[in-house]
């Protein structure tokens, strides 16, 4: 009798040019289980081992990754941007110029930054939740489409029509921005299995919360993923909290990397107070998908504001976000780049100048944009502009 | 014209559509090694392969949110499910993606994609298994709906639903598969999305009737015929967008109306044309529009209970001559 000892990174990765066709299991140990079920054959006992890679902070130098001075410089500059953008949206969602819901990526910065540095912008795709600002901004979006599409004017992203939770950028191939927690999941995979077919090259990064790992989506999902063996990374962006629900209170299992064992995928977990750790797991995971081989990263972060705006923060003690804070991957980054002399201080005070001067300008340009006309409320539903909607 | 079953109609639409645009792939329960639960995409994966005909777990969600992630980047998905009851499991696939995403991109994306399969009661299935979802999708801006009621209807209206740029609900329905009708040999046979059919030309009331309950119609009409009343029958193949005018002038010619639809009658598709008739056409109205639908219950599992849930050709009758006041 024989035990069955199954690793999940063991099974072979060549890309597949069959398109969405499941592959082929010929070697598949759970089918052997069934059709030995009353053979001698049977196994004793089923032994799962599986392996886990991490990615620390403060591992990886940006040499090793293939950054260039200047890459580092804009990671730093563009976690900084998203940082004082969210800081000013939430001034601003108190001047009512924002409406409805406004959840800042405060904290989170380096988990877009990173994700951003390690792809072919412009050529991957990437879909997110609702908290998506930052990697809007990270994959070049502008502060001012950004701000606009907060303050609901036409020089928004989405011309105002999605707000907050819903920035797209076909250009960025950003295809969102999604409200319900998980939705976007099996669309992620689909835009995988659509590089696949067209045989493009392309990846999709495909971002969800902690909270996410709870809805049924998220299974179908990450099972068809692997099944038709699509060019996506799955990607739990663990802020650890769903909402006021810690994953303590939400999950059985709160090691996420372990759900990928059922989807026969590999699986890795990221510190994401760093962006060249973040970085390097996509930079590696992204390569993996290229060759047909989909992944699951949990990518541990940290909110530092309320869930959303409304939000009092009780189920968190003071004394847990102000540890947080001293993990802080502005502050790392700024490190990094004083200690190897790449920046100096006059340099760091231009680009917060800069930076904070674009935000403004950001706010000037949602200000200074027209609302969109009533009669747009009809535009952009149907391809047709001839629709007959019923008034 | 070749007589075609109403599967073969759909099998031609597909597989000719699939020729035109490689871009178009079908991704189903069943669809390509069963050759599909009721057969409709038999033969399909011999001729397109596994790239273009694929078989799914039983992950309706799952399967539904690909293909609208696959329209969005630039495919052009045709998704069975098996039957519609089971696109409830994907409904926030349909609900908040497929229809809002063009919307809240601020028209970026488009996601053209058809979601297929049979609607409605097929027999003594019980209440999951006999759902008319037809009001359910057609509630959607961003969502177009048909239903149409016969092979050559299938053909046309699904070839331009393939080739139509939005998310477009098609409904089938199991207990019309196998029904043989003579479907154009045009080369390429295109109905129009949003336009009703007169089936029947009459005077003296207008029959609205789409999907299976159309039958019901004209089999009314064949009754009222032999006591010479000439009934108008107007099948609307498309629910959304709804070809209410067609529907206003017929009733204008003659002023009483019966509409047919075996959906539950709350807040129904005869909810919804009852309402645009009199908004149109009320002082054209000589009688009260009555409707015949299934009666106002989860759908019943015996099988005189489930005949007497269903709209009735004995009660669609009644209901003609009596909006005439021939009794």
């Amino acid at each position: 009798m024989a035990n069955e000892t199954r690793k999940s990174h063991a099974k072979g990765a060549a890309a597949s040019t069959n398109g969405g066709a499941p592959k082929k299991r010929t070697t598949s140990s759970k089918e052997k289980i069934i059709l030995d079920a009353s053979s001698d054959s049977f196994p004793e006992s089923i032994e799962v081992a599986v392996k886990f890679e991490t990615y620390p902070v403060d591992r990886y130098g940006h040499e090793e990754l293939g950054l260039s001075g200047e890459t580092v410089e804009w990671m730093y500059r563009n976690m900084l941007l998203q940082r004082r953008f969210e800081e000013r949206a939430a001034q601003m969602y108190g001047k009512q110029k924002i409406g409805g819901f406004l959840h800042l990526y405060v904290g989170q910065e380096a988990v877009s930054v990173g994700a951003a540095a390690a792809i072919n912008v412009g050529e991957d795709s990437v879909i997110t939740a609702y908290r998506d600002h930052g990697l809007g901004l990270a994959l070049g979006m502008s502060a001012d489409e950004c701000m606009a599409e907060l303050f609901g004017k036409v020089g928004g992203c989405s011309k105002g029509k999605g707000g907050s939770m819903h920035f797209f950028s076909k250009k960025r191939r950003l295809f969102g921005g999604h409200g319900i927690v998980g939705a976007h999941v099996p669309i992620g995979v689909g835009i995988a299995f659509a590089h696949k077919y067209k045989e493009d090259g392309g990846i999709c990064l495909t971002f969800f919360g902690d909270g996410a790992v709870g809805q049924g989506a998220i299974h179908e999902a990450s099972n068809l993923a692997s099944l038709y063996e699509l060019p996506v990374i799955l990607i739990i962006e663990n802020n650890q909290y769903a909402m006021g629900t810690s994953i303590e209170r939400a999950f059985a299992e709160t090691q996420f990397t372990h759900q990928a064992v059922g989807y026969d995928m590999p699986a890795a977990l990221v510190d994401g107070m760093d962006p060249f750790s973040v970085c390097k797991a996509i930079q590696d995971h992204g390569k993996m998908a290229r060759e047909g081989k989909p992944s699951l990263l949990e990518i541990r972060t940290y909110r530092y504001r309320g869930h959303s705006m409304s939000d009092p923060q009780k189920y968190r003690t003071k004394e847990e976000l102000e540890s947080k804070k001293n993990d802080d991957p502005i502050l790392r980054m700024k490190a990094y780049m004083l200690e190897r002399d790449m920046i100096d201080d006059a340099k760091f005070e231009a680009i917060d100048a800069e930076v904070k001067q674009e935000v403004l300008d950001a706010v000037a340009f949602a200000d200074g944009s027209p609302e969109p006309a009533l009669e747009d409320i009809y535009d952009d539903i149907y391809e047709e502009s001839d629709y007959p909607y019923l008034f | 014209m070749a007589v075609l079953q109403f599967r073969e109609a759909i099998r031609a639409a597909m597989t000719e559509e699939m020729e035109r645009d490689e871009r178009i792939f079908l991704m189903g329960e069943e669809v390509a090694e069963y050759n599909g639960a009721y057969k409709v995409s038999e033969g399909m994966l011999a001729k397109f392969g596994p790239k273009r005909v694929i078989d799914t777990p039983i992950s309706e969600n799952g399967f539904a949110g690909l293909g609208v992630g696959a329209a969005m980047n630039g495919l052009r998905p045709i998704i069975e499910f098996m039957t519609f009851n089971f696109s409830f499991v994907a409904i926030d696939q349909i609900v908040n993606n497929a229809a809002k995403i063009r919307y809240m991109s601020g028209g970026q994306y488009k996601i053209p994609i058809v979601f297929r399969g049979p609607n409605g009661a097929a027999g003594q299935l019980a209440a999951t298994h006999n759902t008319s979802t037809e009001s359910i999708y057609a509630t959607l801006p961003g969502i177009k709906v048909i239903s149409p009621s016969n092979p050559d209807d299938a053909k046309g209206l699904l070839k331009s639903a393939i080739r139509d740029e939005n998310p477009v609900i098609f409904l089938e329905s199991e207990s019309m598969y196998a029904m043989k009708g003579e479907v154009s040999d045009e080369e390429d046979y295109l109905i129009p999305i949003g336009k009703a059919r007169i089936a029947r030309e009459g005077d003296d009331v207008t029959i609205v009737a789409h999907g299976k309950s159309y039958w019901i119609a004209l089999r009314v009409a064949d009754r009222l015929a032999a006591e010479s009343f000439n009934a108008e029958v107007i099948d609307p193949r498309t629910i959304r967008p709804l070809d209410i005018d067609t529907i206003v002038e017929s009733i204008k010619k003659t002023n009483r109306c019966v509409i047919i639809d075996e959906s539950t009658p709350f807040a129904s598709i005869s909810s919804e044309i009852t309402y645009q008739i009199q908004e149109r056409a009320f002082d054209w109205l000589d009688a009260p529009i009555v409707r015949i639908t299934a009666k106002d219950t989860p759908t019943p599992y015996a099988r005189n209970l489930m005949e007497h849930y269903m709209p009735g050709e004995d009660d669609a009758y009644e209901a003609c001559r009596r909006v005439m006041y021939a009794d």
